[in-house]
């Protein structure tokens, strides 16, 4: 495969927890992202599942910049863009662009629609001539399917989809190659979220876009993504196209995820296995030693607390679809999602408005 | 939503017929649809309709000039607008609407009632009182004015930077504030004013700014603090937007409001404060005329002669409600959604 457009290497984020009111001492970190590693293509689309707090979020915020990473690098077209600063950054910044989770608290309540389109170009005016600007953010309300008049209005004005079109539209308005979407759809109704899925597919095709989809609603993730990466306190556990890690999961934590998804069928849902697991999720201040999942999961064995697994194509898979990476030291292939018709994306997101 | 008290059907389009074909490209597919049915339902929430509402439709507007059309609009800004502009006029030429001089007075009147030509009546000196009240606007309006821009700049300024950037210097400015919070009103002015020869209003505004600006300040960084939390702050710093702009643009906007309606009610205090100063004779000292020095000596008197205290307070009390007014419609204003 070509050279990905954006490489991510050993991305560590620890958030420092101090003591003491005049003097800080820390105490210890909050791991919230250790040691994640993944690379996105070109034209592609790349889930990242996983449920609360397993730093999927943080993820995405180093990625834009929003974070310094404590270690590790991100590269975009081969240079890392992790540790830029000032003019370079942002340069950067017009390539890499996000679409944030909550519609009713990212667009600012003060400024028009016009001007929140607008303001990447007051940014980064060499993008539009001044001149032009008025007409490229009314082509972009057009773009997202808003009606190009709404440029004077407020957000408030507008419902939870719409806003989100309108944050979208931002979000493009620099015309990047890679957007990362934090959980864009989690906030809205569940035919809103299939409309808003599908315009993020159409602007994909029209404007050759890369995505990293964060989400914890698996059945969207899948719609939308050509591969996914399962997140697990700070760690990637699994990754690999739709195809195998729905079908062909070998990780136990994407197992037991893929087995709490609903079934729509009553029928399927009667046959099909649960796995339940038991107790919380670690405190990310003090994971456990060697596998992180082993706490919660059937198979540990004393070597799951010696030995991190690495996240590596199992040994015991040479080929096939479950040949893809997963951490995980006993991995084995488990069906968990009874039967999906070939075309079929799960979920809400199979209401196709079209 | 649609507005209840708006009748008209879902695709009723107050401002007249619009060039829907020309502008929208129709012809996508269903989201697009979709989405305008969606939108339709809001139309009748536009509310800068009517002829003349601020010229061509194609105009870009921003927050300030549809708050300015809000606000010509709303009868409250106009009428305390109004209020205040005549009492700026009279403290800057009050010998427009008073012929006498308020430090001519004639003991023989003292204390009488209204008379012709004299109709709010002579106070214990047997000056005239409506002379007076309108002369004291000038040193009343001048403090009240001038401590509550001091105090609000200064403090806005300091305490939205401490808000917005943090650490130490934040940690810094939150305990020289303290300090100064410290500082008892009536005492702090008795040993400061005490030592100014000065008789002109200057000393007084200073010492209230002083005073002042640590309320301001905790204020603006409160609502600071809560404003750059938002994800349209975090949106802005993706696009590459610098300090100044995120600050400008999406926090100040959305901080201003608590420090506006802070300030309105502080400057009917601070009034009342150059009253209490000038009452213990640290504040303001005669021959200059204030409401202040008036309604400190008419206190005593209240029952021989109300009339030598009811002007000059219910002057002041018009000139603090005018301020509040006019804060509170600043406020709605800088508001999309009460509009």
């Amino acid at each position: 495969m070509a050279e990905p457009l954006l490489e991510v290497k050993d991305l560590v984020k620890h958030y420092p927890l101090t003591q003491g009111i005049l003097f800080r001492k820390q105490v210890g970190a909050v791991k919230a992202v250790d040691g994640v590693s993944f690379g996105l293509h070109a034209g592609e689309t790349l889930g990242i599942v996983g449920e609360s707090g397993c730093g999927k979020s943080t993820v995405a915020r180093m990625l834009v910049n929003l974070e310094r990473p404590t270690a590790g690098s991100i590269a975009y077209k081969g240079e890392d863009i992790s540790r830029l600063s000032g003019r370079a950054l942002k340069a950067v910044r017009r390539n890499i662009q996000m679409v944030f989770q909550d519609p009713y608290t990212s667009l600012n309540p003060r400024m028009t629609v016009g001007d929140i389109i607008g303001e990447p170009y007051e940014i980064h005016p060499e993008v539009a001539p001044k001149g032009d600007r008025r007409r490229r953010v009314q082509e972009l309300l057009d773009v997202v399917g808003l009606n190009p008049e709404y440029i004077n209005r407020y957000p408030h004005q507008f419902s939870g989809g719409q806003r989100q079109r309108i944050g979208i539209a931002r979000g493009l308005a620099l015309q990047p190659e890679i957007i990362v979407a934090d959980e864009p759809v989690s906030a809205l109704d569940v035919s809103v979220q299939a409309q808003v899925v599908n315009l993020l597919e159409k602007l994909q095709d029209e404007f050759d876009l890369s995505y990293v989809f964060i989400a914890h609603d698996l059945s969207i993730v899948r719609h939308i993504s050509d591969r996914v990466g399962v997140m697990y306190l700070g760690r990637v556990v699994e990754i690999g196209t739709d195809t195998e890690i729905y079908e062909h999961p070998t990780h136990p934590y994407t197992q037991a995820l893929l087995s709490a998804v609903p079934v729509p069928d009553p029928q399927a849902r009667a046959h099909r296995e649960r796995i339940i697991l038991s107790g919380d999720v670690p405190s990310p201040a003090d994971p456990p030693s060697g596998c992180r999942f082993r706490t919660r999961c059937w198979k540990a064995r004393d070597r799951c607390a010696a030995e991190v697994p690495l996240l590596a194509v199992p040994e015991v898979f040479p080929s096939g679809p479950a040949a893809h990476p997963s951490a995980c030291h006993f991995a084995a292939e488990k069906r968990v999602v009874p039967h999906v018709p070939p075309e079929g994306p799960g979920g809400g997101a199979e209401q196709d408005t079209d | 939503m649609p507005d209840p008290e708006r009748p008209e059907p879902a695709g009723y389009d107050p401002v007249g017929p619009r060039p829907k074909e020309a502008v929208s490209p129709t012809g996508q597919g269903g989201p697009m649809d979709l989405a305008l049915d969606e939108a339709e339902s809001v139309e009748g929430i536009e509310k800068t309709a009517g002829p003349g509402a601020g010229g061509p439709r194609e105009r870009p507007r921003s927050l300030w000039s549809d708050a300015w059309h809000q606000l010509r609009r709303n009868p409250v800004f106009v009428i305390s607008a109004a209020l205040i502009l005549f009492l700026v006029v009279i403290s800057i030429w009050p010998q427009l609407i008073a012929s006498g001089d308020p430090l001519q007075c004639d003991l023989a009147k003292s204390q009488q009632g209204s008379a012709p030509g004299h109709p709010f009546g002579y106070d214990t000196q047997g000056c005239d009182v409506y002379t007076r009240t309108v002369y004291g606007a000038r040193a009343s309006i001048t403090v009240g004015v001038c401590a509550t821009l001091g105090a609000a700049l200064l403090g806005s300024a300091l305490g939205g930077l401490a808000g917005f950037f943090g650490g130490w210097g934040d940690s810094l400015l939150s305990r020289v504030a303290d300090i100064f919070f410290g500082i008892p009103v009536v005492l702090g002015g008795l040993v400061f004013l005490s030592v100014v020869t000065s008789t002109t209003v200057w000393p007084v505004v200073g010492f209230i700014v002083l005073l002042g600006w640590p309320q301001i300040a905790r204020i603006a960084r409160g609502s600071v603090i809560t404003a750059k939390q938002n994800d349209y702050v975090q949106a802005a710093r993706a696009l590459g937007a610098g300090n100044a702009r995120m600050l400008l643009r999406h926090v100040a906007p959305n901080a201003v409001a608590p420090v506006i309606v802070v300030a309105t009610i502080a400057l009917g205090t601070y009034i009342a404060l150059e009253a209490t100063l000038s009452f213990l004779g640290v504040g303001l000292r005669p021959p200059t005329v204030s409401w202040g020095i008036d309604i400190s000596n008419a206190a005593s008197q209240i029952r021989n002669a109300p009339h030598m205290l009811l002007w000059p307070a219910g002057a002041l009390s018009i000139t603090v409600l005018a301020f509040i007014m006019l804060g509170d419609a600043v406020r709605d204003a800088l508001d999309p959604k009460l509009r």
